[in-house]
């Protein structure tokens, strides 16, 4: 029984500060949908928003078609699992996920009964009368999995919850969520600032940045076709050239910036003439021996890092900019040594230009 | 030790000890030895001190449990305290939830300032205060009856009724700070929590912030209710003629029978069988010593 949340052009003031501007998303029922952006962007407002702890102050929240507004929290067919998960350290682990059961006036030896099938489906048999306090970080979080789950919400509202766990723990509860997702059908909303996390899970991603919705897509387009700076440079590593589009070749757009003329895919919205800048992934530069045909500048490596599974090089071109790529370490290519010169070259067709504010990339995760 | 010793040096941490040593024995070890001994001891006349007759004997205790009178005036004492501990509990719990999850946090230091100013002004003119307030004539009784919410003015001082007031009103604050500690260190995402699993707002408090604040409410509990049985002056000030305090028998004692022996006597008892009823009740809510230390 999940249901579909849809906000309406929501906007979220507080005081003079607007958190949440004009944010407009029809989620699905059934959907994993991520809010993905950096911290302060507004995306827990909006969590609170469709949990009910606030009221937009324009715009309607509609959760399987019904409007929310003044319906409080515990009126609302939602469960939130916070950062800090918020079990309740006083009551045994069994309680805990009985608790919204209890609520409801369930008696108590149905109450257990639900609890035990719960701890099995989060896979965590046993541990119904252990307090909060003896369990591990990765038990944690799936009692309060459970604990949301056993008021059968038709939404599941995840506030970063696995951004204290440790970075083994939280790739193997991104597989967990995602499976305990599929098996239950509920709407999963899960807000991050972990690109990986939102990547991986989700169906959709919304990427937001001071309060507004940058673009609405499903992983693979946020990461390959990007629709402003900011999320190109939010989501993923770039090398980014500021410049000028002058005219068209082929289907590509020919772009001037002071190193040199590039060819490139046009962004949505980037006109002809437009000032914009050309992002390009590190994994489809390459390094050549000699100048390349197009879009190809002469650099000298300046670092060699081998990152495991691939090598990443940072280079400099004439103009004193440094630029990254990253070769796969399946002996398919030759890594050159620091003080080589090269030639960085790309395909046009793998860059695009876009216009937007770059991100200031989240570095406290 | 050695911390304090490498921190202040030796002449410090000896004046240290020394005052605090000091304190300790003089101005409470001693006098309290000196009178535990005595009520031990007869009394009597100064010629035969220290004669045949002084010798030690549990008498001076024995008169309590011989008076049935005094053995009532305690009961009623305990029970009196413990409506005053609990009316105190009624009145500040809602305040220190609100201190502490509602109100603003640039409001707190005037609402706290507040609270302490009757602080400022002494016991004993504070249970005056209420003497001319609670007066058949005073001004509680002309404004309910102004505001027409009486037909005739209530005899407010008969009974416990005065007392009970007059200890409520002075001891709240004792209930309300340990309160407003315990409830403040509850991480407020917990009754959030317990809002969207669709709690009631009566069993948030009954299920996630009671338990929580327990050891504030046994620790309020425990020192509204001492002070409450050891009080002498709002007793004496706002009683009636039918209420009587414990505290204002061991007085009776010690300056109008001029028996120190068994006035400390009864002194001790009183605080005996106080730690007994506290002890006791702590255990019935399973609550520990330690949990109130903290």
């Amino acid at each position: 029984m999940s249901a579909g949340v849809d906000l309406d052009s929501v906007s979220m003031d507080f005081g003079t500060f607007r958190a949440v501007d004009n944010v407009a998303v029809n989620i699905q029922p059934g959907e994993f949908f991520s809010f993905l952006g950096p911290s302060g962007c507004g995306k827990t407002t909006i969590l609170r928003m469709i949990s009910g702890f606030i009221d937009p102050t324009k715009g309607m929240v509609r959760i399987g078609g019904r409007d929310m507004k003044g319906q409080r929290p515990n009126q609302r067919p939602t469960a939130l699992i916070f950062q800090n998960l918020a079990l309740f350290p006083l009551m045994p682990v069994w309680e805990n996920i009985a608790f919204g059961l209890e609520v409801r006036g369930v008696d108590k030896i149905k109450r257990r009964a639900r609890a035990e099938e719960l701890l099995r489906l989060v896979d965590l048999p046993d541990a119904g009368d252990k307090m909060v306090s003896q369990l591990s970080g990765g038990q944690k979080q799936r009692v309060a999995i459970a604990r949301a789950l056993a008021v059968e919400p038709s939404v599941m509202l995840l506030d970063e919850p696995l951004s204290a766990l440790d970075l083994k723990l939280r790739q193997h509860m991104r597989a967990e969520l995602r499976a305990i997702q599929k098996r239950t059908g509920v709407t999963f909303i899960y807000i991050t600032h972990d690109q990986g996390e939102a990547l991986a899970m989700s169906d959709r991603v919304g990427v937001m940045s001071q309060g507004k919705l940058q673009q609405v897509a499903n992983p693979r387009d946020i990461y390959n076709n990007p629709a402003n700076g900011f999320v190109a440079s939010f989501v993923g590593e770039n090398n980014v050239f500021a410049g000028e589009v002058k005219g068209q070749e082929g289907n590509l757009a020919r772009f001037v910036t002071p190193g040199g003329t590039f060819t490139a895919r046009l962004g949505p919205g980037v006109a002809p003439g437009a000032k914009a800048r050309l992002f390009l992934r590190p994994e489809h530069a390459r390094l050549l021996a000699d100048p390349g045909a197009a879009n190809s500048i002469p650099v000298e490596v300046t670092d060699v890092a081998f990152e495991g599974n691939f090598i990443s090089i940072h280079a400099r071109d004439a103009g004193g900019q440094v630029l990254v790529a990253e070769a796969r370490n399946d002996g398919s290519s030759s890594i050159p040594q620091p003080g080589e010169r090269r030639h960085f070259a790309f395909d046009g067709a793998n860059a695009v230009i876009l216009t937007g504010d770059t991100a200031a990339k989240d570095v406290d995760e | 030790m050695t911390d304090l010793l490498n921190r202040y040096g030796a002449l410090l941490t000896t004046v240290f000890i020394l005052l605090t040593g000091f304190w300790l024995l003089i101005l409470i070890v001693l006098p309290n030895v000196y009178l535990f001994e005595h009520s031990f001891k007869p009394y009597l006349p100064v010629a035969e001190i220290g004669g045949p007759k002084d010798v030690y004997s549990f008498d001076n205790y024995l008169t309590f449990f011989r008076s049935p009178i005094h053995i009532s005036v305690f009961v009623w004492t305990v029970v009196y305290s413990a409506v005053v501990t609990f009316i105190c509990f009624l009145m500040a719990y809602p305040l220190a939830y609100y201190l502490s999850k509602v109100s603003a946090r640039a409001l707190l230091p005037t609402i706290f300032l507040l609270l302490f100013i009757p602080l400022w002004v002494s016991e004993v003119l504070r249970s005056f205060a209420w003497f001319i307030i609670l007066a058949l004539k005073g001004p509680l009784n002309a404004s309910l009856l102004g505001l027409g919410i009486i037909e005739d003015p209530v005899r407010w001082i008969t009974g416990f009724r005065g007392v009970i007031i007059g200890l409520v009103y002075t001891y709240v604050l004792f209930m309300l700070f340990p309160l407003y500690n315990a409830i403040a260190s509850l991480d407020s995402n917990q009754i959030e929590a317990a809002e969207d699993l669709g709690a009631p707002w009566w069993r948030i408090h009954w299920r996630v912030i009671l338990p929580h604040a327990k050891p504030g409410i046994a620790s309020g509990s425990v020192m509204v209710f001492m002070l409450s049985a050891g009080s002498i002056l709002v007793p004496t000030l706002l009683a009636s003629t039918n209420s009587r305090w414990f505290t204002e028998i061991i007085q009776q004692w010690m300056f109008e029978s001029q028996d120190w022996n068994t006035g400390s006597a009864y002194a001790f008892l009183l605080l005996i069988l106080c730690t007994v009823f506290v002890s006791a009740v702590m255990r019935i809510f399973r609550v520990k010593l330690s949990d109130i230390a903290k």
